[in-house]
């Protein structure tokens, strides 16, 4: 390893552990295994026994209380076995599907259900949305929640386009930059007490400086320098999500966490529409923002430079662009739009470990269906994204709803390589 | 001293009238009517084109003149938009790049795509058609493909031989010189055995010691009966070596002729000066910006 | 510190089943990546359609179809193994057909998306156990045939399997053994060669007169049966089976694992997983036992869970960027890997 290079990896090290100290405060959650024990129409039922046992001869016991519930803490992620006693329920009772489940715990906590008797339905998943109101009503209701999914998308979606634009980087670390600007905006917040509207200020501030503009300078720039090519630099990338998503993990815990204000916010009833005040205000001013990028790439120097690197590298460089200058740009430009979708998700739902994650494959969908590399495309395949997520739960379970989503970005891909908005261009 | 190929082919050409879209006596590729448009540019639009059997044909333009997008085309690396052309009498319009080249239209590219990280010898014995042990059933069946693999290597050995390259025959192909890389992706094309060979660019990056055994090499491929169609901006090697000359500019062919006829064309002037008003005609510009994937 | 303890716990992991099932996955990968340059991030979706498909068999289809056959219980596994590796070769051509022709990065996100569509649909299938999954007797097939002596642990120097497992791990390396074999076989041949050709330039083997993307298919096809084969083995030694395993993370671990052993070399993988899992379990146990005994103070032990994949996400960087041919890497091949 020569001199250089050590010089930065510290620096790496030392830029992931300035999160790790700035939030150390936060304290984290163990991992757990609650196991459910429900009867008919899904009433709990106290004090039964459950046993957990797992790896390393590791064992553990609760009694379930009054919600039938029973939290057995373990000491590493793994798998487990965690069993119903079955005498200890009432009378001629047994669980459903046997008093068994193998469950395996990665963090947070792990829940085990088991419904009793006969008739006991499975309080398995999230609410298919409200079976009531008319379908008019649901499809008005699941555009409104569409709109919102799509910006959110389109937030992070377009900064990862330039990003692959002008750099080739298809980085999967993309949706990490969308959790790191949710849990800093959570630190200034709930640790260290600032009203929430100053925390996401400084949050982007943060966003924009650190992950954006500090990663780039410390692990990007000095990768392009050493010409690494995209397919190991696709790889870091992996390497790099795995790192940053694990170590918010291991700091605040497997469970989704709630910013101090405006959490608990009620929705406005507007006609057949639920939606709350916080989602409007953070839908305007997400669209500012998008139009704002939009509009500066269209006219300022630096945005047409940007269209021109995303265009020709070696001819913008040669025709007097600096490249580097550029890339450090849409870095700063992609991580603050990212840190605001993040803060817009952590504001709306929850702040958890995973969030990068899950919204990063339908960014990916996003600018695929758009276009690889086209700046309005990122923002249409958003919407195609966003949109379908959420009416495709008319048709589908609510649990496949991102798989409508991807299944329907393969779809595409057969029908229209170049997606909607790409030049028509021959690859491979 | 031209030997007996070189002399006929060249009286051969001798009677056609200089002129685009020329007719020849024997035609190995003729092309009608190709276009390529890429949005609203038209790269290519020839309305007719004729190759003569064992000739050295050269394509020379100014940079975007679709020199290489007409390769591209006409070797099934790109679809045209319009048109249709058939290689020794029958169609092949638009047919995958695999199967011209197994039926002996074989190129070489403009940036030299030399196989790396497998070997000199691997990177030739890869040219080799219709390879029993290629098919995956009988890839785990040694017998099966063990004597013609010796054959393959045999014929590989003696092409390596003859460019020169024997003595690196264990290397890795990325650890060859640009030049030598050149000569690899030429003997590695002959082990194809073409009929038609079509060389993008065959000078570009070789230091003047090598260019005149390419040169030599070039005059040997003819001279065993193969039809040798190449893309050059060095207008010396041009001079020395084409039968013929195809001259596109814009994406038309605007000349054609013998070397000298075609050198004191006012149209093939203008075409240069009029797209490059400082360039120099034996310069060899166009190659770095081949941006974006790899 | 018992570091005893670690070490055999290490060691035990570093060939036990887990060891298998990644070492075959990543088998897969090899061939995929290392050798035809296919970029798959989605070997998981390969590896559940292996244990779903064992999984429903034996769970969900075997009970419902002894009226006409009685015996179907006692031989349904047999019948699922060539079902399972059927249903993998049909999910090569599907992830094949729109992508083998596209650009790389284009494979690379619809694997990685198939995947998880895979998991998210299989989720809310109740035949298919729901977030739940299968679990059960699901390997009694493969367990009836165990011809280890009827006690409770098998002791093989350091380590100790239960009978079970050791029966798993057996079969398991024979298989890693045969399926090595054909590897080192297959890629010394004309095939292996055009192969790795694609991977260095597919325009080149184009104009050589080789259909690449018969090739890019075959390899497709071929890693992911490695793959349904881990999941095969998985579901056996497991007798489970849950959609929340078959996490992207998976194909990310394989990847780290390939590249620390060696990319593009026949016994890369094996190397890769032993090393891998051995280091990954001693410093977990070392980890775990140091915040035990307070030696390390700042950890809780819960936290320890988390630092398996941190310590992953750091390998895979470092490995990528410094010694993309970490351990079997020729040094004549890495002065070139300019790419």
């Amino acid at each position: 390893m020569h001199r250089g290079m050590s010089r930065w990896v510290i620096a790496a090290f030392a830029f992931l552990g300035a999160f790790v100290l700035c939030a150390g405060v936060a304290s984290a959650a163990s991992p757990s295994i609650t196991a459910i024990v429900t009867g008919g129409d899904k009433a709990p039922i106290a004090g039964v026994s459950v046993s957990v046992t797992g790896p390393e001869g590791f064992t553990g016991s609760g009694t379930t209380d009054a919600e039938g519930r029973a939290t057995i803490e373990v000491p590493a992620a793994g798998q487990y076995i965690v069993k119903v006693d079955e005498k200890t329920l009432p009378p001629g009772e047994t669980v459903k599907d046997g008093p068994e489940r193998t469950v395996n715990v990665l963090s947070g906590d792990k829940k085990a259900l088991f419904p009793v008797g006969i008739g006991g339905e499975p309080a398995g998943g999230e609410d298919s949305g409200s079976g009531a109101g008319e379908f008019g009503a649901q499809v008005l209701q699941l555009i409104v929640d569409g709109v919102v999914l799509s910006l959110i998308i389109a937030l992070g979606a377009l900064g990862l386009n330039l990003i692959f634009g002008t750099t080739g980087l298809t980085n999967f670390a993309h949706g990490e930059l969308l959790a790191l600007g949710a849990f800093t905006a959570y630190v200034f917040n709930a640790t260290l007490g600032l009203n929430l509207i100053v925390a996401c200020i400084l949050a982007l501030v943060v966003s924009a400086a650190a992950w954006g503009w500090g990663q780039n300078y410390l692990l990007w720039r000095p990768l392009r320098k050493r010409g690494t090519g995209l397919i190991a630099a696709m790889i870091v990338s992996i390497g790099l999500a795995m790192t940053i998503r694990y170590i918010l993990l291991m700091i605040f815990g497997g469970d989704g966490r709630f910013y101090t204000d405006y959490a608990g916010q009620s929705g406005l009833e507007i006609g057949p529409v639920n939606i709350t005040p916080k989602a409007i205000i953070l839908s305007l001013l997400a669209i500012l923002a998008l139009t704002a990028t939009v509009l500066w790439l269209r006219s300022s120097r630096m945005g047409k430079a940007t269209r021109a690197v995303s265009d020709n590298p070696a001819l913008a460089s040669a025709s007097g662009v600096n490249v580097e200058r550029v890339i450090a740009v849409v870095w700063v430009l992609g991580a603050t739009l990212a840190g605001f979708a993040g803060m817009f998700q952590g504001i709306n739902n929850n702040v958890a470990w995973t969030m990068g994650q899950g919204l990063l494959l339908t960014m990916f969908a996003a600018i695929v269906l758009g276009g690889l590399g086209t700046i309005g495309g990122a923002i249409v395949g958003s919407f195609v994204v966003g949109m379908s997520v959420q009416l495709s739960t008319l048709i589908v379970p609510t649990q496949m709803k991102t798989g409508a989503a991807l299944a329907l970005m393969i779809v595409l891909l057969l029908i229209r390589p170049q997606g909607l908005l790409g030049k028509p261009e021959r690859v491979g | 001293m031209p030997g007996e190929v070189a002399a006929a082919a060249q009286a051969a050409l001798a009677v056609v009238s200089p002129e685009p879209g020329a007719t020849k006596p024997d035609s190995i590729l003729v092309a009608d009517s190709v276009s390529r448009h890429f949005g609203g540019l038209t790269a290519v639009d020839v309305a007719h084109l004729e190759v003569q059997r064992s000739s050295i044909t050269a394509l020379i333009g100014p940079n975007g003149a679709g020199k290489s997008t007409l390769f591209n085309l006409l070797t099934g690396f790109d679809n045209a938009d319009t048109g249709n052309w058939t290689y020794e009498g029958a169609s092949v319009t638009n047919m995958p790049s695999y199967k011209l080249a197994r039926k002996g239209m074989v190129r070489t590219f403009q940036l030299t795509k030399s196989l790396s990280r497998l070997t000199v010898l691997d990177n030739m014995r890869l040219g080799a058609t219709g390879q029993k042990g290629e098919r995956m059933g009988a890839a785990i069946l040694p017998f099966i493909w063990r004597g013609q693999e010796k054959a393959i290597t045999e014929q590989a050995m003696a092409l390596l031989e003859r460019f020169n390259l024997a003595a690196k025959s264990a290397d890795f192909a990325g650890a060859l010189s640009g030049g030598q890389r050149k000569l690899l992706e030429m003997a590695r094309a002959l082990m194809l055995k073409p009929n038609l060979i079509m060389l993008d660019e065959p000078m570009a990056g070789v230091n003047p010691a090598l260019k005149q055994s390419l040169l030599d090499h070039i005059r040997d491929i003819r001279e065993e009966g193969t039809t040798v169609m190449f893309v050059e901006h060095d207008m010396d090697m041009v001079r020395d070596v084409s039968d013929w000359v195809v001259v596109m500019a814009q994406g038309k062919v605007i000349a054609e002729g013998t070397p000298r006829s075609v050198m004191g064309n006012q149209a093939v002037i203008d075409a240069y000066l009029g797209a490059h008003h400082d360039r120099n005609l034996t310069a060899s510009g166009e190659s770095l910006t081949q941006g974006g994937n790899s | 510190m018992d570091l005893g303890f670690a070490l055999t716990q290490a060691l035990s992991q570093a060939i036990g089943v887990t060891a298998i099932i990644y070492l075959l996955a990543t088998m897969g990968l090899n061939i995929q990546f290392g050798y035809a340059g296919l970029l798959n991030f989605g070997q998981v979706a390969f590896v559940a359609v292996g244990s779903y498909t064992i999984g429903a068999c034996v769970m969900t289809v075997a009970p419902a179809i002894t009226s006409w056959w009685p015996s179907a219980e006692s031989y349904i596994l047999w019948i699922a193994i060539p079902l399972a590796l059927l249903v993998s070769l049909l999910l090569s051509l599907l992830l094949g057909i729109p992508t083998l022709r596209l650009r790389a990065d284009y494979l690379a996100i619809v694997t990685i998306a198939t995947g998880e569509i895979f998991r998210l649909v299989v989720k809310s299938i109740e035949p298919l156990g729901g977030v739940q999954g299968i679990s059960g007797k699901i390997g009694a097939n493969f367990y009836a045939l165990n011809p280890f002596p009827d006690v409770d642990r098998v002791e093989l120097g350091l380590v100790t399997y239960t009978r079970s497992d050791i029966w798993v791990v057996v079969v398991g390396w024979i298989v890693i053994g045969l399926l090595l074999l054909l590897t080192w076989a297959l890629m010394r041949s004309p095939w292996g060669r055009s192969l790795r050709g694609i991977r260095e330039d597919e325009d080149a083997v184009l104009a050589l007169g080789k259909n690449t993307y018969l090739r890019k298919m075959q390899a497709l096809i071929l890693g992911g049966l490695f793959g349904t084969m881990a999941g095969i083995f998985w579901v056996v030694a497991k007798q489970s089976v849950q959609p929340d395993s078959f996490v992207p993370d998976f194909t990310f671990f394989c990847y780290t694992i390939l590249i620390l052993g060696g990319v593009a070399r026949v016994l890369g993988p094996l190397i890769g997983t032993i090393i891998f899992w051995f280091l990954l379990v001693f410093t977990e146990q070392t980890l775990i036992t140091a915040v035990e005994s307070g030696t390390i103070g700042f950890l809780e032990l819960t936290q320890v869970g988390p630092i398996r994949f941190i310590l992953v996400g750091v390998a895979l960087m470092l490995l990528m960027i410094f010694r993309p041919q970490w351990i079997l890497g020729d040094r004549k091949e890495l002065a070139l890997d300019a790419r």
